[in-house]
Formats: C-alpha cells, structure tokens, sequence
C-alpha cells in the first residue's frame, strides 16, 4: 500500500499546509516562509510534471544551508522562534521527500503541529476563528490518503472531514472544562516570549514615559464591585523608585516583604478584579494601600505587590485596596538615607533652589506648596519635551519647562530630597478608561504615570502628583484632556467618542471576555467553575471523577447516534412514486407485495378508468426515469408535479 | 499496512465462527487497534499537550483536546465502517493447479451507510480494498495460490478497515463456505495420446475408412499417410494427428489411468488431464477410466469439465 498518492492529493495536501502556514506570516522573519511556500510549489511542479523528487545529494545540503540561515536570523536553532522556523522549514523539505502513504500521514501531522505552533505568538480571535480551516484542510487530506487510492471525491472528503471535526467538539469541550490544568511551565520558558512586550520598565528616565504612551496597548482591565471610585483616585502602583543617578530613577535595594500593616483604613475597602496581560515582570499592579493582596504576591514595605514568578500569562486576581488612609510608618535611618539618597554632584541650580526653600520656611509642607506652585506657574504638560542635557533636572525647572510627568516627579523628588524631605518616585498607571460596554476599566499603557511620595512626620508617606498641579485634567480625565491637541497620542487614548472607539470598545469587551473565559481558563478559573457548579471546592479525585464521567456520556451518545444504521437513500423519481402510491392507497388500492410498477400501473388503470391517462402517464415516466439508465432533471420534474396533480377519482 | 503489533494475541482472538452462506460482522466480531501512524498521532498529541501546559496555551490546550476528540470519532467510524457489513461468497471458476484461485466476496452494506476502503486480506497475501455504496454490494476477488488439486478453501479471511483517518486498524474474520476446485496441472504439452483402443475395431467399420468429408482427428498411427496428418495441431504442440473423415470409423478414445503407468500418482493425473485436454482441443470423443471411477465417452465443454473434476478429486472423499 505504498503506492504514489495521486496528484489531487498532492495538491490538497500542499494547499492544507500552506493554509497552516499563513499564520506565521505575521511573525517569522520573512525569508523562512516565502522560502516554505517556494519550496511547496515546486514539490507541486515535479508532481504536475511527473518528475522525480530531489535526491539526498540535493536534500542534504538543503536542509543544512535552511538551518544556517536560522543560525543566522535568529541567532540559534533553539528556543521558541528558532524552533517554529526550523519546524516550518523541515516540513517544507519533508514534502520534497514524501512518497509513500506514511510520509504523506507524517506530513499532515507535521500540519496539525504548525497550527498549534500559531498560538505561541497569538492567541487573538481572528486567529482562532481562522485555525478550523487549516484543521479542516488537513483532515480532508488525512482522509483523502486512506481512501484506497486516493480517488475519494474531494467534496466527500472535505464533508466526512468536516464531520467528523464537528463529532469531535463535544469530547473537545468536555476535556478543555474538565482536564486538570496544571500551571506551567513544565521546562524553562524560552527568554524571547517577553520580547516585544511593552510595559514598564525598572527604572525610570526622562522620555521613558512618555514614549510608553504612545502605546495603546491594554496593561490590565480591572471590574470593580459596586460603583468605580473617582478617576483622579485611581493610582496603580507599580515599581518605586528610590536610586538616583543624575539621569535615571532605579528601585535599587531589592524590595522586603512588610512583616505588617502600618497604616489605618479611614474607610472601607474598595474590592476589585484584575487581569493582568503578561507583562514578564513580578509587578502586581494595585490601588494605592492593598487591604487584601491576592495569594500570588507579596506585599513589600514600600507597598508594592509583588508576584513570586514574573507574570507570563494573563493574570486574574481579585484584591481591595483603602484609597482613603492615614500612613504612619516610622522611618529608620537606613530607609531615611535612601529617601534622601541624591547623587553627590550635578544640577547645581536646583539644588541651590531647594536650600533657598528650606531657608525660607522650614516647614516641609510650606517647602511642597511652594514647588507645586512653582509647577502651576511656569511650566507646561507635554508628551513632546524638548532634549535635555547633562544636567536633565536644572534643564527641566530652568530652561525648557516643558515634560511629561516622569519630569514633574523626577524633579519635584529630587527637589524634596535637597530640601532634607525623605521622599521617592512611584511608577504605575493613573486612571484609565470605563467600558461602558463591559462595565469594566481598561488601563492602556498610555495611561502610564509617575508620581512622587514624600515622607512627613506625623503623616508618613504621602503621595503629591506634581503633574497634577501642571494638568489637573490628567488625573481627572485622562492622558488625552491634558495634552494639547496634536500630541501623537495613540487614537484609542483620545478623548472624542467616535463610533470607530465605540466600535473598538465593543470590540474590547468581546476581547475581555475572550481573555477570561477561554484564554484566561486556568487552574484557578476551572477550580472556581466547578466549585459554582458543585457547590464545594473541588478535589482531583472529583476532578478526575467528573471527566471519565463526562466522557463516557459524550462518546456513548457519539457512539449511539454514529452507528445507528442510516436512512435510504431515495432518488427524487423514488420519492414522487412512493407519493403516488400512498394517494392510490388512500384511494383504496395499496400496492400488493409482490406488484412492480408496471403491474401496480395496469391494475390501477383497470379500477380507476377515469384516471386512466393520468396513471398510465406517471408509470410510464417513472419505469423511464428509474431504469432508463440516465439521469434526467427534466423528466424527474414532470414526474413531480404528474404526481402533485394527481387524484384518483 | 496492518498493525503486526501483537500477532500471537491476535491469534488468541480468533474466533471466526464457522459460517455457512454468509457472514456478518457483527459488533461482536469487529476488533479494532490503533496503526503505527494512530500509536504516532498519540505521540503527537502528547506533545502538543505538554507544550501548552508549558507555555499555558489556552488555545493549545482546546486544538489539543479537539484533535483527541478526533481521534475518538475517527475510531467510532473506522469501527463503524467495518461493523454489520455482509459478506457472501460468489461464484468461484475451477482453476489449473499453479494458477491463482479467484475467490470473488459479495461486501454488502445494509445499514445505508456508503462504506470506504474495505480491504479482504487472506494469510499474507497482499490485501485488496474497494468500496460499498451506501445500501449497495461490491464484488471484491482475492487471488488465491493454489500449489494442489483438490477443493481449495479460502479458510479465514480478514476483512479490514483503516478509514477514514488511518489511526486504527478494525478487523474481522470470516470463514466462508466457499471452495475452488483446482485441477491438476496438466503435465508439458508434446506427450501424444494414447493409441486408440481397440474398441472402434470390436465394432468393424474400420473397413469402411473412405476419403468423404472430415469428421474429426484421431492420434497418429505409424503408416498414417502424411497427407492426412493435422499439421495444425502439430503446430500447437499438441502431439500428431491424424485427420478422419466421413466413412472413416468413429474411433473412440479411453484415457486409462493405466496407459499413465509408471510414474507416480500426481504425474499420472497430471497425463491425464494433459491428454484430456488435447482430446478436448482436438475435437475427440473420449472417455476417461480411473480405477474408481469411470466416465464415458462424450464430447464437449461439460465432458471435460467433468473429466477434470474426477481428476482433482481423484482419491479424495467425495
């Protein structure tokens, strides 16, 4: 049974696999998939034109030259990219080889591995809606190489594949419900999944922000229970900041969880859900003083929460936060000398600002009036500061005046610390955009912010947004009521309801549900599905219980209804005779068992003299249509509507 | 093609039942297994579901999870496909020892169900496959060896299916009542016949031999005249004929196991049948003498065939 599959199949096959291919389109680096496709045609060419495949002599160095050209792409033959290239390419240059039935079935199954490669790089709804059609293809192929000699129609194959995908759906779901996740990974995740991320970085410089607003690219969604507070109250804490070098903001020591709470709640708590997208950084990012953190995280003594794994997949967590509180830490001096920690030269004429505040009035808080007020005076709010020089701080409060709030913070921070004010600077996001649709709020990165806290006896960490004194609209309305117009902030970021945001805010909620009923069905969520159904948490006993339950039920009722012997078949003329019979017998002259039509004819003629014609007509068609040997559309219409008019009288 | 995974347990499932006319698969008869290339798809899955527990593929998981599903129905088709088909033995045409045994198998399909590449396998022969339209027959033949004469039995047949996906191999056996009868093979041509008996002369018209119309051959006589002599079958290799003609006497021909004498039994059965042949070709009367059995004298298709069955069943219980 090796004999060579025929050239239709060929082509099936070649086409399915292109369309497994077209997905990687969007991420491999050119050359590799043009390369695939090249490589498919002409296997289709030498089956066209009956020549001989390529021999080892040619293969050989093929498949070696393809493996330096990924060595040099991507730099190594393994991990995530390297690995769907090389596997891209290895199927192209298995099809230049496969003869026989078996290498045909290898190569299918080197198809179905092509599509589930697609989902490493996106998961996104078009691209699911897409992937039956190449699952389709492949199976139709897969059948089409069973078949005898591959003479199957290609409509029966594409049908019998098509339904057997559907048969398939059922088990499909009860296993995607029920099958016990287990969170990855299993092996060490590859380095190049977090590339192309955007995000917040770990240290903070001028322009870092900024150039992350132009992003409209979701960081999380967050539904709150009961009514969202103010958007002017909504700081998601990210990283603090505490290094400076002149230039950058980094967090320096690393982090220590916080063995208690030292603050009061003036409040209750506002509760809130999260879904994080991958962000392949620990930040777990919550409302100003969590009073709940999910289990996942840490909280640390400066209020961050932290994931113990850097957040690889789409993260759910539920938390509650007090946004009305009074802090009450006590500084010991170590933590005092890095909140004052200033690098021992550079920006002479803010420094010498900040002293000449301190001289003036002593008071911390008069010394904080007095550089907001400085803020509000002069300076403007833009996503388009001009470059700063050596000196960023002195060329920001003296010369330009122009920044985005990693300026406002970074200088309002370091002012602070020059004035002998223990203070430090808090990246996150500020505020974000409601889903009216969803119900839920959408945090974009370019609703990134940077904002200051200051230490004051007596109050502890304080937060003071020095962008709020330039641009109260940010924290109030949003990145995009404060720019002036024609700042390239990305369109999704902007204020204006147009019916393309409206669109895409549909769009979005459909997205959100996406993410957390189908990307986002993990461990946690299948535990929490079951324990609604069930009324009680779960074990893997259960677990395990329910599938090979669920199971047995769906592949005994496939089963039930698959074997059932099927209907016969009838040909239209067969329909329309049997109509005519049955008018007959109602009439009083049922056909006797052992009668043909001919005799059936005749005797029916001889009782119903009047319908005569008529009857003599229809019989005639019929033993024409049935055993004249050729179809004939025409005939087996004039049969219909003989019988449709007929009544025996 | 077949899965030779576990071929002594196979034999331990043996249990095709001794059918008489027909014989149907039904579900308790059908056995299925998964191929090489279904053993292959679960490695394949394996993979793909290790690698979306690895990368927390949400979509992974339901591609994985959709492909077992298919795999499931797949086995439920194969197996279906298989399942109460009706198998009856054709018609069987009696063969030459050497020459394959045409069994023709009538598959049947009564469920309404069009089914695919059914394959009928015997031993280790190559199997041949065909189709059955949905409520319709197909006639699949198998080609049998035959190294003896005798009634030859197909014994168990496999019948077998690997539709639609390839991922499992269902099977069954029957064992239908059918039988070949296979003559001997006829020895080498180029031995003559036997002289005529005497039987023609008991009867005296051998006086009455005249030049009238051709009415036969019979075996060459030394003092035959050449002119009478039928090159034709010569030319065959069919021995040395001598043409007879009208008037001639009606010289009757007895192919005598004992004019077979000194050789073994097969190669005396095998003389025989060869001379039955040429007498048959020749155009003769001849009847044929066994030490069992006799047959006598006649002409014709339906002689010959008669002839040749007493041959290949020569010493076996009737």
């Amino acid at each position: 049974m090796s004999e060579a599959p025929r050239l239709s199949l060929i082509r099936w096959l070649l086409f399915a696999l292109g369309l497994a291919l077209l997905p990687h389109f969007a991420h491999l680096v050119s050359w590799v998939p043009l390369l695939a496709l090249g490589l498919g045609l002409w296997r289709y060419r030498l089956a066209a034109t009956r020549r001989p495949l390529p021999g080892t002599w040619l293969l050989l160095p093929l498949t070696l030259a393809v493996a330096a050209g990924i060595l040099v792409s991507y730099g190594g033959l393994f991990g995530r990219d390297a690995g769907v290239a090389l596997l891209v390419l290895m199927t192209a240059l298995k099809t230049l080889e496969a003869k026989s039935r078996r290498d045909f079935t290898l190569t299918v199954y080197l198809g179905y591995f092509l599509c589930i490669c697609a989902f490493l790089f996106s998961q996104s709804i078009p691209l699911a809606a897409y992937m039956p059609l190449p699952l389709l293809a492949l199976t139709a192929t897969l059948v089409g190489i069973n078949h005898t000699d591959g003479a199957l129609e290609g409509v029966l194959r594409f049908r019998l594949a098509g339904a057997m995908l559907l048969q398939a759906v059922p088990v499909m779901l009860a296993l995607f419900v029920l099958f016990p996740r287990v969170p990855g990974p299993l092996w060490g995740i590859p380095q190049d999944t977090a590339r192309g991320v955007t995000g917040l970085s770990d240290d903070m410089s001028p322009g870092s922000i900024s150039a992350l607003s132009r992003s409209d690219a979701v960081a999380f969604r967050a539904i709150f229970r009961g009514a969202p507070p103010p958007s002017a109250t909504l700081y998601w804490r990210g990283p603090v900041l505490w290094n400076f070098d002149g230039r950058t903001w980094r967090a320096g020591e690393r982090p220590i969880p916080l063995p208690g709470p030292a603050y009061q709640a003036e409040g209750p708590p506002v509760e809130y859900t999260v879904t994080l997208e991958p962000h392949h950084k620990p930040w777990l990012f919550l409302l100003d003083l969590p009073a709940k953190v999910p289990g996942i995280g840490v909280l640390t003594t400066d209020y961050q929460a932290l994931a113990r794994q850097p957040v690889r997949q789409r993260l759910r967590y539920e938390a509650a936060s007090h946004l009305e509180y009074r802090e009450a830490s006590r500084l010991d001096a170590h933590t005092r000398a890095r909140a004052l920690q200033l690098p021992p030269y550079g920006n002479p004429r803010a420094r010498q600002l900040a002293e000449r505040w301190r001289a003036e009035n002593g008071d911390p808080l008069a010394i904080i009036r007095q550089a907001l007020a400085l803020y509000n005076a002069e300076f403007t709010y833009t996503l388009t500061p001009p470059p700063l020089g050596a000196s960023p701080v002195d060329g920001f409060l003296f010369d330009t005046r122009k920044g985005f709030c990693e300026h406002f913070a970074g200088s309002f921070v370091f002012l602070m610390r020059a004035a002998g004010i223990p203070a430090r600077v808090v990246t996150g996001y500020q505020g974000g955009q409601a889903n009216p649709l969803g119900d839920y709020l959408i945090v974009r990165q370019s609703d990134a912010h940077a904002w200051a806290e200051v230490w004051l006896e007596e109050r502890g960490w304080m937060r003071i947004d020095p962008t709020a004194a330039v641009a109260p609209q940010r924290v109030e309305l949003g990145v995009a009521a404060a720019l002036p117009a024609g700042e390239p902030l990305p369109a999704l970021a902007r204020m204006e309801m147009t019916w393309l945001k409206r669109l895409e805010l549909g769009w979005d909620a459909v997205n959100n549900g996406w993410n957390q009923w189908v990307l986002g069905y993990n461990q946690q969520r299948q535990m929490e599905f079951l324990a609604r159904l069930s009324g009680s948490r779960p074990e893997w006993g259960d677990m395990a219980l329910w599938l090979t339950g669920l199971l047995t039920l769906v592949v005994g009722a496939s089963a039930a209804l698959l074997l059932r012997p099927g209907w016969p078949a009838q040909d239209p003329a067969q329909r329309a005779w049997r109509r005519f019979q049955n008018r007959l017998a109602r009439a009083g002259m049922p056909p006797r068992p052992a009668e043909g039509p001919r005799d059936f004819t005749e005797r029916a003629a001889r009782q119903l003299p009047r319908s005569q014609q008529q009857i003599r007509q229809i019989g005639t068609l019929y033993l024409q249509l049935r055993y004249g040997g050729l179809p004939d559309h025409d005939g087996i219409a004039r049969l219909q509507r003989l019988v449709r008019q007929f009544h025996p009288r | 093609m077949a899965t030779r995974a576990l071929p002594n347990w196979r034999k331990l499932l043996r249990t095709a039942r001794q059918h008489t006319g027909h014989a149907m698969l039904d579900r308790r008869h059908v056995y299925i297994l998964p191929t090489r290339s279904g053993l292959l798809f679960g490695l394949l899955l394996l993979g793909m579901l290790l690698g979306a527990i690895n990368y927390s593929l949400s979509l992974g998981f339901v591609l994985t999870f959709w492909l077992v599903g298919l795999g499931v129905v797949a086995m439920l088709h194969t197996w279906r496909n298989l399942a109460h088909l009706a198998i009856t033995p054709g018609r069987t045409a009696p063969v030459f020892a050497g020459e394959p045994a045409v069994f023709r198998f009538i598959l049947a399909d009564r469920h309404h169900r069009a089914r695919y590449a059914i394959g009928l396998k015997h031993g280790n022969d190559p199997p041949v496959l065909g189709d059955v339209p949905a409520g319709s027959t197909t006639e699949i033949a198998l080609a049998l060896p035959t190294p003896r004469r005798g009634w030859l039995r197909p014994g168990r047949i496999t019948v077998f299916t690997q539709f639609p996906l390839g991922l499992f191999h269902a099977w069954g056996y029957v064992e239908l009542e059918a039988a070949c009868l296979v003559y001997p093979r006829p020895a080498p041509p180029g031995t003559p016949l036997p002289r005529f008996s005497l039987q023609a002369a008991a009867r005296g018209r051998h006086a009455t031999e005249g030049d009238e119309d051709f009415s036969g051959l019979r075996g060459y006589r030394t003092g035959d005249s050449m002119r009478r002599i039928d090159w034709k079958s010569s030319a065959r290799e069919q021995g040395l004929y001598t043409k007879e003609f009208q008037g001639q006497g009606r010289h009757l021909l007895w192919l005598d196991w004992e004019m077979a004498a000194g050789r073994d039994t097969e190669s005396r059965l095998a003389l025989l049948a060869r001379w039955a042949l040429d007498a048959h070709a020749a155009g003769l009367a001849f009847g044929l003498r066994l030490p069992a059995t006799e047959i006598p004298p006649g002409q014709g298709e339906a002689h010959l065939q008669a002839c040749l069955r007493a041959l290949a069943l020569f010493g076996e219980a009737p």
